[in-house]
């Protein structure tokens, strides 16, 4: 039995079409892929992503386990801020790649992906153990089922939530959130992140609430194009960006220098689990990087296909995600390769079904938001 | 969805219709729609043989690669140029100008045994 998010209806009535994505029972699209994509790159998109995992952490010991626990430097972080990070093994592996909320000193918000909540919450469990005395007390709880989280992302998601929310939402910058309420009643933290390259929101309400939430933002949204959007749309706006997608880019065998998270990986704040495998690879640098590749050939990459050098003879390194991009209409994909072919502009081929078609190590994002 | 009664069905969702000597073949109206926006499609090159059942070529979406499977055995006489360079007519004209290629057949017998329109539609009222 699928599990379903307390929106599920909401996504038949609007014509979903419900796929198995993870054990969810989903909505991959409404409208159509190309049709979602563009609304949110142009006005606003909503999504249901009440798939994903949270876990509170809380008490006198809470950041200084999870600064314990993450590459990231949870100290930095304040009061009404978010943070991106990996959360490794002892073999520096990522585990995960999660959101960190702080919601007030000693109180956080641990956000995780759907399909490792229960591994993810499993290791922090595990971690807390065998580092008990690290740390001062605090509890950790796996709150996932009682949240309905929904983004709403595009340059019109202020314009479209501000009249719902009990709190302005323009002085909120980019990675900090406020604590609220939602239609006058309904206890809402409202963040200014999101999985998508646009401006927007990620929204965490109570599980029962979410229905009434959702009906209100695409009441409040028609007027400005406003669509929902699927997981489909979600992944190419993801992949425009070059965000990691925990099993394509990010596994338990990767490590966050090579996944181009260095930036997140913070080696003067102390000791963190997987350090002492990380730091080595950071000095000596990755031997293969995450990089973006577009196509000159005609062909879609995808996951999975094997990336040559420009001769079509020496293999180099493979597609982690592909698809031909909605709004710059060219087959774009991400690739590990290795870090000789890894410098923008280097000359690659990609084996699509037996033909190596001509590609190009491109900077990334691949997508810049316009405004 | 009514499906034209001038053509014959697959159980790979392609449709075959008769074209003075040629078969056109396409995709149905139930592929399209299943795979949602079509952005890419290989075709093969005019002359190749194929027999039946074999890949001529791909249909691509944003999320789904999915093989084309040649309904009957014959060579290749027309490869659409137009849905090659606008893949996206798939999903407008998937019975009409959205054609993929022609084939002189090498058995037309083989043609007769394909499903018709009404066989097509319980087939695929049997997979929902």
């Amino acid at each position: 039995m699928l599990k379903r998010t307390a929106l599920f209806e909401e996504h038949q009535k609007l014509g979903g079409r419900l796929i198995d994505f993870g054990g969810w029972e989903l909505p991959v699209q409404y409208s159509g892929v190309l049709n979602e994509h563009t609304a949110c790159r142009t006005a606003a998109g909503i999504f249901d992503v009440s798939h994903m995992g949270e876990v509170h952490v809380e008490g006198p010991g809470a950041e200084a386990y999870l600064n314990y626990l993450v590459t990231n430097n949870v100290a930095k972080i304040e009061v009404g801020q978010a943070q991106y990070t990996a959360m490794c093994n002892g073999r520096g592996g990522i585990v995960d790649d999660l959101l960190i909320y702080k919601r007030s000193s000693g109180r956080f918000l641990v956000v995780v992906n759907a399909s490792n909540t229960d591994k993810d919450f499993t290791w922090m469990k595990q971690v807390r153990e065998q580092s008990r005395t690290r740390f001062g007390a605090f509890t950790l709880t796996n709150e996932s089922a009682r949240y309905t989280q929904i983004a709403v992302q595009g340059r019109k998601a202020q314009e479209i939530l501000q009249p719902l929310s009990s709190v302005p939402l323009a002085p909120i910058k980019t990675y900090w959130f406020a604590e609220g309420s939602l239609l006058e009643n309904v206890p809402a933290i409202i963040a200014r992140t999101g999985y998508t390259g646009e401006d927007g929101f990620e929204l965490y309400v109570p599980w029962e609430k979410g229905p009434d939430v959702w009906r209100a933002i695409l009441d409040s949204g028609k007027p400005h194009g406003l669509k929902p959007c699927g997981l489909g749309a979600r992944d190419t706006l993801r992949l425009e960006m070059k965000y990691a997608l925990y099993g394509n880019e990010l596994s338990d065998e990767t490590n966050p220098i090579e996944a181009g998270l260095g930036w997140v990986t913070k080696f003067d704040k102390g000791d963190f689990v997987g350090r002492a495998a990380i730091e080595p690879i950071k000095q000596a640098g990755a031997k293969r990087q995450l990089v973006g590749i577009k196509l000159l050939d005609r062909g879609i990459p995808r996951h999975g296909y094997a990336v040559f050098g420009a001769d079509g003879q020496e293999r180099v390194g493979e597609l982690t995600s592909g698809t031909m991009s909605p709004t710059l209409s060219i087959p774009i994909g991400i690739a590990y390769v290795d870090t000789k072919s890894a410098a923008p502009g280097t000359r690659i081929t990609v084996d699509i079904r037996g033909n190596k078609l001509v590609g190009e190590v491109v900077p990334t994002p691949f997508y810049k938001r316009p405004y | 969805m009514a499906y034209p009664a001038d053509r014959k069905y697959t159980k790979e969702h392609e449709w075959a219709m008769k074209q003075g000597k040629d078969i056109v073949i396409g995709v149905t109206d139930h592929a399209q729609s299943a795979l949602g926006d079509v952005v890419y499609i290989e075709l093969p090159s005019v002359g190749r043989v194929l027999k039946s059942h074999e890949t001529f070529g791909v249909v691509e979406s944003i999320k789904a690669v999915s093989d084309l499977f040649s309904p009957l055995a014959g060579k290749v006489t027309a490869a659409n140029d137009t849905v090659k360079n606008d893949p996206a007519l798939v999903n407008r004209a998937a019975h009409g100008d959205a054609w993929l290629i022609k084939l002189e057949p090498s058995n037309p017998a083989e043609y007769d045994a394909l499903m018709d329109a009404k066989a097509y539609e319980g087939f695929v009222q049997s997979l929902k």
